[in-house]
């Protein structure tokens, strides 16, 4: 039997986590259903915000419930991908920004 | 992309036995579906009657010109099931005598039967409020002879109601066929043309979504929003409303789900949506399904299926209101398809 860390059937588990704590899982999904409705954005644009943030943070089971409601929503793939590339150049501008303080930090401590 | 039908590739599941034998004993690996009774016994929805006659929809063959990938008729050109004229004589005899307010004509490509016309000009005269055909569009360009069906359907009032998948070539042409897409906004301008869909105009055209996929459609307002900017903005084509309808999980859709190995989580995704709100709504309780021979189903998948009405009528030759009038409704597994979320019918969601 094949043993991972992910299995995509949790995803379908997510409101479980209510059951330990009723009240703050209650705030949470109520605070996340307000959140992706239609707002000064629409609850499309939200949708792709939400795919590009669950690669970012590398969630599988945020990556395969925002893909499908992408779908649903009937995002084409390639406005999809345009938003993962909105956050994969979010992620590396990220992480080259913070050569900034890499130079610093040679500049101060380099003769 | 699928070329022919379930019954021409001599397919298991051009048997509705067979289908109905995957819907009710599932393949699921970790444990079984709710059935469909159960779950609206919970809200005593069952059994689920019928109540007064408002539409009678018509199927009048399983030809067309197009082989889509989820076609629930499992239609295509190699399909020669047709009315004959004679049928149509036996619904036209029905339509003067209820007072059913719509009539609703469907196939395959309806247009294909070579009766179609005679049918549409005679059932005119028995007095339809609504008077619907549904058109995938590109018959309108599919051969000369169809050329004029733009002043045809103007001549009668008929509402047109016609598939569209998606604004997008790519999306379009994967469900229904290479080449499908540009035929299709071709049509919708020569319906726009002739006054089809325009804001003002009483001569309705309203478009139809499925999702080209193991998704349930997404909100209907929403989705008719961005068909109408998209297709206005690239193509100038103007329409009513957009009808967003669940695949349901029959004939070339269950086998599309199965060879995708997405049956068991669709299935899943239409129980977790279902809405008891729905159930009080669905199409079945006020239409009548006829099919190509005259037999009388609740709906045009429970024709696909082959499970007829639960009454003594069976066919249109022996139509009887007092029979039908609060027959119980019969249902099984996929009946969840038209109770998921807002729910679905042949004119949208329900609830």
């Amino acid at each position: 039997m094949q043993k991972t860390y992910y299995d995509p059937a949790d995803l379908k588990k997510f409101g479980k986590i209510s059951e330990w704590n009723q009240e703050l899982g209650d705030a949470f999904f109520e605070y996340y259903g307000k959140v992706f409705e239609d707002g000064a954005l629409t609850a499309r644009e939200k949708s792709l915000i939400a795919l590009a943030v669950s690669h970012t943070e590398q969630c599988p089971y945020c990556i395969d419930a925002y893909t499908k409601d992408g779908l649903q929503r009937g995002i084409t793939k390639e406005e999809m991908m345009e938003a993962l590339h909105v956050g994969a150049a979010i992620k590396s501008g990220a992480t080259l920004v913070h050569g900034v303080q890499m130079m610093n930090k040679v500049n101060k401590l380099d003769m | 992309m699928v070329t022919k039908s379930l019954h021409k590739r001599e397919s298991d599941l051009a048997n509705s036995n067979r289908q109905l034998e995957i819907l009710s004993n599932g393949i699921f690996q970790d444990g079984e579906l709710p059935t469909f009774k159960n779950k609206i016994s919970e809200s005593n929805q069952f059994p689920l009657k019928a109540k007064k006659l408002e539409i009678l929809q018509i199927n009048v063959g399983y030809m067309c010109n197009q082989v889509c990938e989820h076609c629930h008729v499992d239609a295509g050109p190699d399909r020669k099931e047709i009315m004959t004229r004679d049928t149509m004589q036996q619904c036209l005899a029905v339509i003067k005598k209820t007072e059913a307010h719509t009539l609703d004509l469907t196939g395959g490509a309806p247009e294909m039967n070579p009766d179609f016309r005679w049918f549409v000009e005679e059932a005119a005269k028995a007095g339809i409020k609504d008077f619907i055909v549904r058109s995938n569009l590109t018959i309108i360009r599919a051969n000369k002879k169809y050329y004029d069906l733009p002043e045809f359907f103007k001549k009668h009032n008929i509402h047109v109601v016609s598939s569209m998948p998606h604004w997008t070539r790519g999306k379009t042409d994967k469900q229904r066929g290479d080449g499908v897409f540009d035929k299709s906004i071709k049509a919708l301008q020569e319906l726009n043309a002739v006054g089809y869909g325009m804001p003002e105009s009483n001569l309705r055209l309203d478009l139809v979504y499925n999702p080209s996929g193991a998704f349930l459609p997404g909100d209907q307002a929403s989705m008719e929003k961005d068909f109408k900017k998209a297709l206005k903005a690239d193509f100038d084509i103007e329409f009513h409303n957009l009808f967003a309808i669940t695949n349901l999980p029959i004939s070339r859709f269950l086998d599309y789900l199965i060879a995708s190995e997405n049956y068991e989580d669709y299935m899943y995704s239409l129980v977790e949506a279902y809405n008891p709100t729905a159930v009080a709504k669905v199409m079945c309780t006020n239409t009548l399904s006829i099919s190509w021979d005259g037999c009388l189903f609740d709906c045009d998948f429970n024709q696909m299926l082959e499970l007829p009405v639960n009454s003594k009528a069976k066919h249109i030759s022996e139509y009887n209101e007092a029979l039908l009038e609060g027959r119980n409704i019969v249902i099984s597994q996929h009946c969840y398809g038209c109770t998921a979320g807002a729910g679905s019918s042949c004119q949208g969601v329900v609830a």
